[in-house]
């Protein structure tokens, strides 16, 4: 009875979770110009996305903006988790390790309307960052998703033994040595995967976005909730099916790569 | 054979005006307000084998760390082969350290675990590899060298763990609870091949273990700690025979201790009164009437009979348990002043009516077989 029960019960939650994924797929290959009538397959969406030159600059714009913010928030994250995993016996540890981890539940809308009070300020106390465009986005993107760095490799990093990295530093390498032939190697799945979490987390910002963009910095999340407004269109469909693409890859890649790191 | 001089024979402890290869002096450590070593001094000599022994949270591992730099002393001096320790970093000391969990690196094969002490110390590839190579065959891993960690066993973990700490020949190596991690039986082979590869190799051991049996087995001397401090030095001998206090015989092997206040301390006889009546002992120089001592009496010294014995201390009581361990039974007896005593016995083969459970039995020991432990 319960053994008949769990795989239909397994199949109605991958439903749920991967049916809209699934039709939003499907729809991307639609003929209709009607976004939820099916006029026949075909391709010619995929086309008029690629000739849409409005979607393809903030789609770069976009990549490039996660790729970088992906990066430095990865190196200031793991530092951050390398202090609060080292430095042990530091006065007031458990509030600064709660006050990494508050901004991943502080909403977004707060967030945002705070970067862009500060950005704002300082722009009139010392002229930088002079208006609203990338750099401030790339800011913004850097502050929160090195919170969710921090989290990932603080993980990783208290799982390690402490003593393995003491028996390189007693064989004689300098600290700096440990940390790049140790340390590094033995948390970089997890460097790998906060990589990832950052660049998808960054790539799927709007609020955020939204409030510390400014003119000619339109990222994609902008771009397709202001085209939407308008009405769906069909080649909304297509570019929703290529960011799934890309990010399953991303994910696919990230999980084989983590469990060779185990299995090392 | 030109062995090095194994100090097991030389015995450099016994003489006087032998200097020591580490000399620790009154090393406290404080975490907070708690001194995990407290004023402990202590002078180790060249090719000793050397435990420090104490149950958990008794300093033993703190007082390896400082040695090996990971910890600093809140205070006191520490002195390597007469150079002083306290501006020297962890990676510049002339000590290597085998960590209880081995701490191999997870990512390294087993000859690149080896060979990275060598090449930090500038060793050219061609001849760290040659003496990687002989490493391996004295630990007898040859033909491992290219797993990884995690496809050795503990046995073999253990090893190269061993191997990779060796390798630079420290002048002195630390040890962690080095067998901690093994099950009985190879836990026992590897104390003998840690003892012959220590003798050949003429190097310095400081061993840390909460394993008495491991401690007696392996070193030239016992440094058993408790509570931050070391309460005593000494030889296993000297260790087991006279204990100089109840903590110290209650942890090393199995012992009788009796609460007794001193009734007669003449310079030729010494009379107690305990719990389960007079006791005589050997005199003992400094004992004042009605002074509070332990009696310690280990097990295989008291003599176990059916009829009364001659010897000075004999009491009545009866068996209540029986456990026999093959060489040895273990006797529990229940004194007629309903105290519990452990006696043991050595099993003869052709024994056809071995004393058993409920019999009434006779315990006898002689003056010289207790000890008098003043704290």
């Amino acid at each position: 009875m319960r053994l008949r029960f769990l795989p239909i019960a397994a199949f109605l939650g991958f439903v749920f979770l991967y049916g809209p994924i699934l039709s939003l797929v499907i729809f991307s290959f639609n003929e209709s110009k009607l976004v939820t009538v099916w006029g026949g397959f075909s391709t010619k969406w995929y086309v008029e996305l690629f000739q849409n030159q409005q979607i393809m600059n903030a789609a770069w714009l976009s990549l490039k903006i996660a790729a970088i913010s992906a990066s430095v928030a990865t190196v200031l994250g793991t530092m951050i988790s390398m202090v609060l995993t080292r430095f042990g016996r530091v006065r007031g540890r458990a509030i600064m390790t709660g006050m990494i981890t508050a901004p991943l539940v502080m909403p977004e809308v707060i967030t945002g309307l705070s970067l862009l009070l500060l950005f704002v300020t300082m722009e009139r106390l010392f002229g930088w960052p002079a208006g609203r465009g990338v750099t401030t986005i790339l800011i913004a993107h850097i502050t929160f998703s090195m919170a969710f760095v921090a989290v990932v490799v603080q993980s990783r990093l208290s799982d390690m033994d402490n003593a393995i990295e003491e028996a390189a530093l007693d064989l004689g390498a300098s600290p700096l040595r440990v940390f790049f032939d140790i340390t590094l190697p033995m948390i970089a799945p997890a460097l790998i995967a906060g990589w990832l979490l950052a660049f998808t987390l960054s790539l799927d910002d709007l609020v955020i976005a939204s409030f510390v963009s400014g003119p000619g910095s339109s990222t994609l999340p902008i771009v397709i909730f202001s085209k939407v407004r308008l009405g769906v269109s069909p080649d909304i469909n297509a570019l929703a099916s290529l960011i799934i693409l890309v990010v399953s890859l991303g994910i696919i890649t990230a999980a084989i790569l983590m469990r060779k790191g185990a299995r090392k | 054979m030109n062995k090095p001089d194994i100090a097991a024979e030389t015995k450099p402890w016994r003489q006087d005006g032998v200097k020591p290869f580490v000399r620790i002096s009154n090393v406290t450590k404080k975490f907070g307000d708690l001194a995990a070593v407290n004023d402990v001094s202590l002078d180790i000599f060249k090719g000793e084998l050397f435990c420090l022994l104490g149950g958990s949270g008794c300093g033993k591992s703190t007082l390896l760390r400082m040695l090996a730099g990971f910890e600093t002393p809140t205070s006191g001096k520490i002195e390597i082969d007469g150079q002083d320790m306290a501006s020297v970093a962890a990676n510049q000391r002339p000590t290597n350290m085998m960590f209880q969990s081995y701490a191999l690196f997870p990512h390294m094969s087993v000859e690149k675990n080896v060979i990275y002490g060598l090449l930090r110390e500038g060793v050219a590839k061609a001849e760290a590899n040659d003496r990687v190579a002989d490493m391996l065959r004295l630990v007898k891993l040859d033909g491992f060298a290219k797993r990884k960690p995690h496809q050795l066993s503990g046995g073999q973990q253990q090893r190269v763990a061993l191997a990779r700490s060796l390798i630079k020949q420290p002048k002195l190596l630390l040890l962690d609870e080095p067998l901690g991690a093994l099950d009985k039986k190879l836990r026992e082979e590897t104390q003998f091949e840690l003892i012959k590869i220590q003798e050949d190799l003429g190097v310095t051991f400081i061993v840390v273990t909460h394993d008495q049996e491991e401690a007696m087995t392996l070193s030239t001397r016992i440094g058993v700690m408790d509570a931050g401090k070391i309460e005593q030095v000494g030889e296993p001998r000297q260790i087991y025979e006279t204990p100089n206090s109840k903590y110290v015989a209650d942890f090393i092997g199995s012992v009788n201790v009796f609460d007794a206040s001193v009734e007669i301390a003449a310079p030729d006889m010494m009379r107690v009164q305990s719990a389960i009546g007079p006791i005589l002992t050997e005199p003992m120089a400094g004992l004042t009437a009605n002074q509070t001592v332990h009696i310690a009496v280990r097990p295989e010294r008291i003599h176990l009979s059916r009829d009364p014995a001659k010897a000075v201390n004999s009491m009545q009581g009866v068996v209540q348990e029986v456990a026999y361990l093959g060489n040895i039974s273990v006797f529990h007896v229940l004194l007629d002043g309903g105290r519990m005593v452990k006696v043991s016995a050595a099993n003869s083969l052709h024994d056809d009516n071995p004393i058993t459970w409920d019999e009434t039995v006779y315990v006898s020991w002689n003056a010289a077989a207790s000890t008098v432990l003043t704290r």
